[in-house]
């Protein structure tokens, strides 16, 4: 799946997160920012791999500031960023 | 007519013969709108006076100056109840060599009443003074209501300056601290900022967790047998608090109980639970909002009582030792029911006991009130980083999808598996919790001892130490 616009999803309101995603040259680059780093940070990276490889991105800049989100935001954030910079959402 | 007015704040300090070395206090009744602090420092600094102990019951972001004291050695020891998350990072990044000395509301006034931490000079804040240095703090522009904390210092610092923005003519009637304890009187334009010394009204909270949170929480009172006429209760000015105490006087007016006092830190809603008839009097040590100032000085039922009365571990009593119930706060609760209010969940200072510790030992009911996770981090741990208080004092953490009594409390379980309530053992609490939000991993400390939790009684409880690096 091809990135082709930059696009975002989410919010900087605590407990979510917000995902900006724009199209890459060379693979998947990840730029995560978080309140939870030490506790969470190679969980959060881990997901957003997983949804990215799961939608078929193969070259995207990913951009994401997290304010403490759950998975399961973090994947619906990602995933609408994806679709949205697709052009599909 | 006699007077101990003095030209400045400058000519006081210099009267009080401060030197090198000494010690120096301060209260908190104008919590982040106070002048007070930042004014005599800056004096102070400017006399060339250094390594100074500051003994100030709690230190707010307005007092972050102190920072650059810090750095000229001005100040080279902290003693206090409570720092607020900017003093305390720069703290906890190790800036100072000696640690701080946390204690908490009643310890600190019993160490300076038997003379463990004694005072050289206390600087009070006073919203209305007379030239001889009888104080209140219910009159005047920057009333604050109460001056609790103000009185051990008062009593026994060996020289007291009082520093109003509100003189009126000898003798000021209603005072709360007297003339006979004061050495000099200064007059400043203001000594703090209304806006920021009592809050509005602060809201009850309307987000559904913690309306569950404060609904199970009037439910474990009106189940633990305590909630009869004579009941005495405690609680914070956090918006789950506050409901929980809405809720609570729902129950007591529909049941027709007539309580004996509510203690604490006032709030507006413990003023109007007062007017309601569900308590006789209130106690009050500090005013949290402009409603409890205006009560406090109107209504002979609220009363104000010394940082000593209120929880002194070595007062003859102290209204803590006749409380039923309190509602706390915790950034961490552990399986032993340990509980963390200093520390955030990287390690940095961003607060402190106040009377945590101090009415979780006095109360026959101690609940935490917190939800099962934070921004993703829940709440209860193996073990917490620091603690505030130890887990024997504590009955009870009420979270949106459980309630945990501890175990040392059984007769408070069987009441309220009885009632029906959602009781579960705290690490399957813990479980249950980790469910929802994974499993976090535990955060690097350093190894240099930033600051001492002091308990009560005067003994080491926990140390906190530094944060490595920049960790977030």
């Amino acid at each position: 799946m091809e990135i082709k616009k930059l696009a975002s999803a989410g919010t900087m309101e605590s407990s979510d997160a917000y995902v900006e995603i724009e199209p890459g040259t060379d693979g998947v680059e990840i730029q995560l920012d978080s309140v939870v780093m030490a506790q969470f940070g190679e969980d959060i990276l881990t997901v957003v791999r997983q949804v990215l490889g799961d939608l078929g991105v193969e070259k995207a800049k990913v951009r994401v500031v997290d304010r403490g989100a759950l998975d399961c935001v973090i994947r619906a954030r990602v995933e609408t960023a994806v679709l949205r910079g697709k052009g599909e959402a | 007519m006699a007077t101990k007015l003095v030209s400045s704040i400058q000519e006081a300090i210099r009267l009080c013969g401060l030197k090198d070395g000494m010690t120096v206090s301060f209260h908190h009744h104008l919590r982040n709108g106070d002048y007070v602090l930042n004014l005599v420092m800056e004096e102070i600094a400017a006399q060339g006076i250094r390594d100074l102990t500051m003994n100030a019951s709690s230190l707010f972001e307005t007092h972050s100056p102190l920072l650059g004291h810090i750095e000229n050695h001005v100040v080279s020891l902290i003693q206090t109840d409570y720092m607020a998350a900017g003093l305390g990072r720069a703290i906890s990044q190790g800036i100072m060599e000696k640690p701080v000395q946390f204690r908490t509301h009643g310890g600190r006034p019993s160490d300076i009443c038997r003379g463990a931490t004694p005072i050289d000079v206390a600087f009070i804040a006073a919203p209305t003074a007379d030239p001889m240095g009888n104080c209140s703090g219910k009159y005047g522009p920057s009333a604050c209501g109460s001056l609790g904390y103000a009185f051990a210092d008062a009593m026994h610092a060996k020289k007291v300056v009082v520093i109003t923005d509100n003189l009126v003519p000898y003798p000021l009637q209603d005072w709360s601290i007297s003339e006979d304890f004061v050495d000099y009187v200064v007059t400043v334009d203001a000594i703090g900022n209304p806006k920021g010394i009592v809050s509005g009204t602060t809201q009850i909270t309307r987000d559904p967790v913690g309306l569950v949170m404060a609904s199970h929480a009037a439910q474990v009172i009106a189940n633990s047998g305590l909630l009869k006429d004579g009941f005495s209760f405690q609680t914070g000015a956090g918006g789950a608090s506050l409901a929980a105490a809405k809720f609570l006087k729902d129950i007591m007016l529909e049941k027709g109980i007539q309580g004996s006092f509510g203690l604490g830190g006032i709030t507006g809603y413990m003023v109007d639970m007062l007017q309601a008839g569900c308590f006789r009097n209130l106690m009050d040590v500090q005013c949290f909002d402009l409603k409890a100032v205006e009560s406090i000085r109107t209504d002979p039922r609220h009363q104000e009582i010394s940082a000593m009365q209120y929880a002194s571990p070595t007062a003859k009593s102290a209204v803590v030792d006749s409380l039923d119930v309190v509602i706390l706060g915790a950034t961490e609760i552990d399986t032993d029911f340990n509980v963390n209010v200093h520390t955030d969940s990287n390690g940095y200072i961003m607060g402190g006991s106040g009377g945590h510790s101090d009415t979780a030992a006095g109360a026959k009911l101690s609940m935490i009130i917190a939800p099962m996770f934070r921004a993703r981090l829940p709440i209860v741990t193996d073990r917490v980083q620091c603690i505030s208080t130890p887990g024997r004092d504590i009955d009870v953490l009420v979270t949106q999808g459980g309630i945990a009594v501890n175990p040392r409390n059984a007769e408070l379980k069987e009441r309220l598996v009885k009632a029906g309530l959602p009781i579960m053992d705290i690490r399957e609490l813990k479980e249950k919790t980790e469910r929802i939000t994974g499993a976090p991993k535990t955060i690097r400390r350093g190894d240099r001892v930033v600051a001492e939790v002091i308990y009560r009684d005067g003994t080491l409880l926990d140390s906190i130490y530094n944060v490595p690096g920049e960790q977030r």
